[in-house]
């Protein structure tokens, strides 16, 4: 038991949640400090999550103004363009955060997400990226990395009815509980992104979700054409498919690994999928939690889903192979 | 949509996001402070107000060409008919209640309309779809019962602080703050006949002009003294029992004491009700610390204390509510009262509330996960995409790998008495019984019929008090139908003499309606929550009609049925708990890379293919 107790007001807010965590968990997740860049459907399903959990401090950055395609599965900000003319969306969407729990500071960074430094970082107990390119994931995983404090590191990235989360924890220690109520510590150690994506196809877990895969050559991709997730269409797909050829060859392994099909659904992935957003969003926010709180099995370290399916699945790519 | 609570604001969300444009919703509740920590729709400001309406006035603000129509209602009124679900292409449930879920499913079924039902508690949940014909009903496999326990378990040996906090809540605060004609096993049978039921009866009873102090005091030792002291003389009963140890007050707070305990200005300058608080004017902040006996025992005397002092118009009359502090004190401090007696670990108001108030632990997280799930099935029942169909399991520790794990719906169990008509049976006295108790105790309480009609073939025998007719006997088939639900079933009568009153204390049993399906196999918790309905002895006649303790998600549906409420902490979930029990089950199997078909064993002939 560290610090204040809660107040009588917070015991009554909280009550149902701190009857699952318990009530040292939900002191520490009121001192937390979050910050989520890219404003879109699964993040803002993420923000409502979090805030009504009870953090401490929630900071939003994206400096993009209000376009009808960015509503499509946005429920923060009303539809009514005498609203939000000539604002951005953080900007929005905070006023709405705000009302959905008063108790949690939510505030806007404007700025380009790659421009921030190191010491930004270092304000937050966990950051959540969103819509960014591959470069823009590797440096801010980088810079959380070279912070003394440990700062939970999330991306995701939904697509059609796809969506990917990857979670860094670095070195990472936690009470687990078996069965009944044996606790003992335990000790993860986690791969950076950069690590995490170029594990070697041949050394991957066996029957690996496809979606690892073509979102690699997705990434890949977009890296190569110099263009932003929002920026590839279907109209890409025979070139994609001509980096899938290249890929597979050279990392030894079958192209039906990587079925058309499923490349063609994450080139559609302009327009957002609410289901998934709220699937994505649930479980991205029961990691933060459970990453800030120290409770509970954390997600190790890249989960899966596609509504096609329906199947939620968890990978763990950690092993560091960089041959080939 | 039926229920706008927390799997209800979600839904409701992500539906209008989704594109759904012509959307009702219906929910009886209003809104608590308890539901704004992940009912997101809701503001403080609402509170008091109806779930419904909040939720449409709320989604209409992002999404205002939409039609979404309300209802402030109970799902089981008469007005939601088969008539009425007919009109929609599916219904969409997030309910709190095995009743209403029931009541749901056979309206759905009796319309032909797919029904998507799901459930959570805490990090874990479900949802399935039913859909009439092609896939099993919500009724098709054996729900668990509620909890109950037998009724010498809570009166005479109680082992677990549940034990003590079904005795504080529906016995002694009952006997003391309630109706005091109701029936009330407060009292330990003793083989000594020469005191007489109504002279104890007399000891709960407050004297004219007696000192509020003496009369606790008396109350105090009379069950936590006395009557342990009765049960004590009953040997038999603690060959392989720990012995309680009686407490008197004196021994724990000498009478010169009280008095100094509270500070009777503090409350009355309040003067409001519902503020009162023992824990207040004790000076007792944290809900979570948990009490010496020493605490209790004052928590004890100064709840007395403001119920008389303050409450007093409401003494009589009074129902426990889990929002009612002053009661949620008063059961905390006799529970673990008790529990100090019987050697059972004591526990924090908090807990105790909990339990005391069936309270179901539930995160915004779940929901949104399970609102999401909900969707996506319903996408496929509108495109008809039969061959999708699937049941997510929404799990808290991977298995395979999987968090979220889909499995193919079954088929229709043959057998179910909801939608494949197959007959029940029903062992009764046929001499003896009424027709009143055959209503109560098997058609409404085990069949969740609402508005039942019985029938001996075209011979209309109602509820009459009355012994069952002549022409009913051993052989004898019954039609039992719910005019509303559109449910018909048929029973057949056998008579038999004679019935064990602690195991069959219906003194009738009915079988084939929750038939367990899966006694023989390995999914063993299913088996022993279901099996507790028959085997345990209910504890009806604690039986309040207590439709306060029902909590979130939403509560539809009106009674509960007596069996309901002897104080599980899960018993509105039990659907849920079950299914979660399975899945554990399930997260045994050796976790391999292959995709395998999942073992067979865990329910009779059907497959659960993995996906």
């Amino acid at each position: 038991m560290d610090g204040e107790e809660l107040t009588e007001q917070e015991t009554a807010l909280y009550d149902r949640q701190i009857r699952v965590w318990g009530a040292d968990a939900q002191r520490r997740l009121s001192k937390s400090h979050i910050l989520v860049s890219g404003l879109q459907g699964s993040v803002i399903e993420f923000c409502k999550n979090i805030v009504l959990a009870g953090v401490g401090s929630l900071t939003i950055n994206d400096d993009r103004l209000v376009t009808e395609e960015l509503l499509s599965a946005n429920f923060l900000i009303p539809l009514d363009e005498s609203v939000y003319s000539g604002r951005s969306i953080a900007e929005l969407c905070c006023e709405s955060l705000k009302d959905f729990n008063p108790m949690v500071r939510v505030s806007v960074e404007k700025g380009e997400l790659s421009n921030f430094n190191v010491d930004f970082f270092g304000k937050f107990d966990a950051v959540i990226i969103n819509c960014c390119s591959l470069a823009t994931k590797k440096s801010v995983n980088e810079k959380c990395r070279k912070l003394l404090k440990r700062v939970a590191f999330y991306t995701v990235d939904c697509r059609d009815t796809c969506a990917e989360i990857f979670v860094d924890l670095q070195k990472y220690t936690y009470l687990k509980v078996r069965k009944g109520e044996e606790k003992f510590e335990c000790l993860v150690e986690y791969p950076s992104f950069e690590e995490a994506i170029s594990v070697h196809w041949k050394s991957l877990p066996k029957r690996v979700s496809k979606l690892y895969l073509a979102m690699r050559v997705i990434e890949k991709f977009e890296e190569l054409e110099g263009r932003s997730p929002r920026e590839i269409s279907t109209t890409d797909l025979v070139n994609v498919q001509k980096l899938r050829r290249e890929l597979c060859e050279a990392y030894c392994v079958s192209e039906s690994l990587i079925p058309d099909h499923l490349l063609g659904r994450l080139l559609r992935g302009k327009t957002e999928f609410p289901p998934v957003c709220a699937i994505i969003g649930g479980i991205l926010g029961q990691e933060v939690i459970k990453a800030i709180s120290g409770k509970g099995d954390p997600l190790k370290n890249f989960f899966f889903f596609d509504a096609m399916d329906g199947t939620g699945l968890i990978e763990d790519i950690s092993k560091a192979k960089t041959e080939g | 949509m039926v229920g706008a609570g927390g799997i209800g604001c979600e839904l409701l969300k992500t539906l209008a996001l989704s594109g759904f444009e012509d959307i009702h919703i219906i929910d009886m509740d209003t809104i608590e402070v308890s539901n704004l920590n992940r009912q997101f729709l809701f503001r403080k400001s609402h509170v008091g107000q109806s779930k419904a309406k909040v939720a449409r006035d709320a989604v209409l603000k992002f999404r205002p060409h939409i039609n979404i129509t309300p209802y402030h209602a109970n799902i089981k009124d008469p007005e939601f008919n088969v008539d009425f679900f007919r009109q929609f292409n599916v219904v969409l449930n997030g309910l709190d209640n095995l009743d209403a879920r029931r009541h749901v499913n056979r309206l759905c079924l009796a319309a032909s309309v797919p029904l998507i039902e799901s459930g959570t508690t805490g990090f874990l949940g479900q949802v399935t779809v039913h859909v009439k014909g092609r896939t099993e009903c919500y009724e098709c496999q054996a729900k668990p019962a509620p909890k109950t326990y037998p009724v010498c378990t809570i009166t005479s040996t109680p082992s677990k602080f549940v034990h003590c906090i079904v005795w504080a809540k529906e016995l002694l605060f009952a006997k003391l703050f309630g109706d005091r004609n109701r029936e009330n096993d407060l009292n330990v049978r003793s083989s000594d006949s020469s005191i007489s039921s109504e002279q104890i009866d007399d000891v709960f009873e407050r004297r004219m002009d007696e000192n509020i102090e003496k009369y606790a005091r008396r109350i105090y030792d009379h069950v936590f003294g006395y009557n342990i002291e009765v049960a004590l003389s009953n040997e038999d009963t603690w060959k392989n029992r720990n012995r309680p140890r009686p407490i008197y007050s004196n021994d724990v707070i000498p009478a010169e004491l009280i008095g100094q305990n509270g500070n009777l200005e503090k409350n009355s300058v309040l003067g409001d009700a519902s503020s009162v608080s023992a824990m207040a004017s004790l000076g007792l902040k944290n809900t979570q610390d948990i009490w010496s006996l020493k605490e209790n025992s004052k928590v004890f005397f100064e709840a007395v204390r403001l119920f008389f002092a303050k409450r007093g118009k409401e003494v009589g009359n009074m129902i426990f509510d889990k929002d009612d502090q002053l009661a949620v004190e008063f059961v905390t401090a006799a529970a673990n009262i008790r529990a100090s007696s019987f050697g059972i670990p004591l526990h924090s108001l908090f807990e105790a509330k909990g339990i005391a108030g069936n309270i179901v632990h539930a995160v915004a997280t779940t929901n949104a996960i399970i609102a999401g799930l909900i969707v996506i099935e319903a996408v496929k029942v509108l495109q008809n995409d039969t061959k999708s169909y699937r049941m997510t399991y929404c799990l808290q520790h991977p298995s395979r790998k999987m968090l979220l794990m889909p499995v193919e719906p079954f088929e229709p169990n043959k057998s179910c008495y909801v939608c494949s008509k197959t007959p029940l049976t029903l062992v009764v006295n046929t001499h003896r019984s009424k027709l009143r108790d055959v209503v109560d105790k098997i058609v409404k309480a085990k069949l969740g019929m609402n508005l039942p009609l019985i029938m001996h073939g075209s011979l209309l025998l109602y509820e009459v008090l009355a012994k069952l007719p002549s022409p009913v006997t051993g052989g004898t088939m019954l039609t039992v139908e719910d005019l509303q639900q559109e449910l018909k079933c048929s029973i057949n009568v056998e008579h038999r003499e004679e019935f064990d009153e602690e195991k069959e204390p219906d003194g009738m049993i009915l079988s084939g309606w929750s038939q367990p399906p899966l006694e023989e196999n390995k999914d063993k918790t299913v088996v022993e929550n279901g099996a507790s309905t028959s085997a345990a002895s209910v504890a009806t006649s604690l039986g309040t009609e207590d439709d306060e303790i029902q909590v979130i998600p939403t509560q539809i549906g009106n009674k509960r049925k007596l069996s309901d409420i002897s104080g599980s902490a899960l018993s509105d979930h039990s659907s849920v708990t079950s299914e979660t029990k399975f899945i554990r089950e399930v997260e045994e199997i050796e976790d391999t890379d292959d995709l395998v078909m999942l073992d067979d064993g865990l329910s009779d002939s059907k497959k659960r293919r993995e996906q």
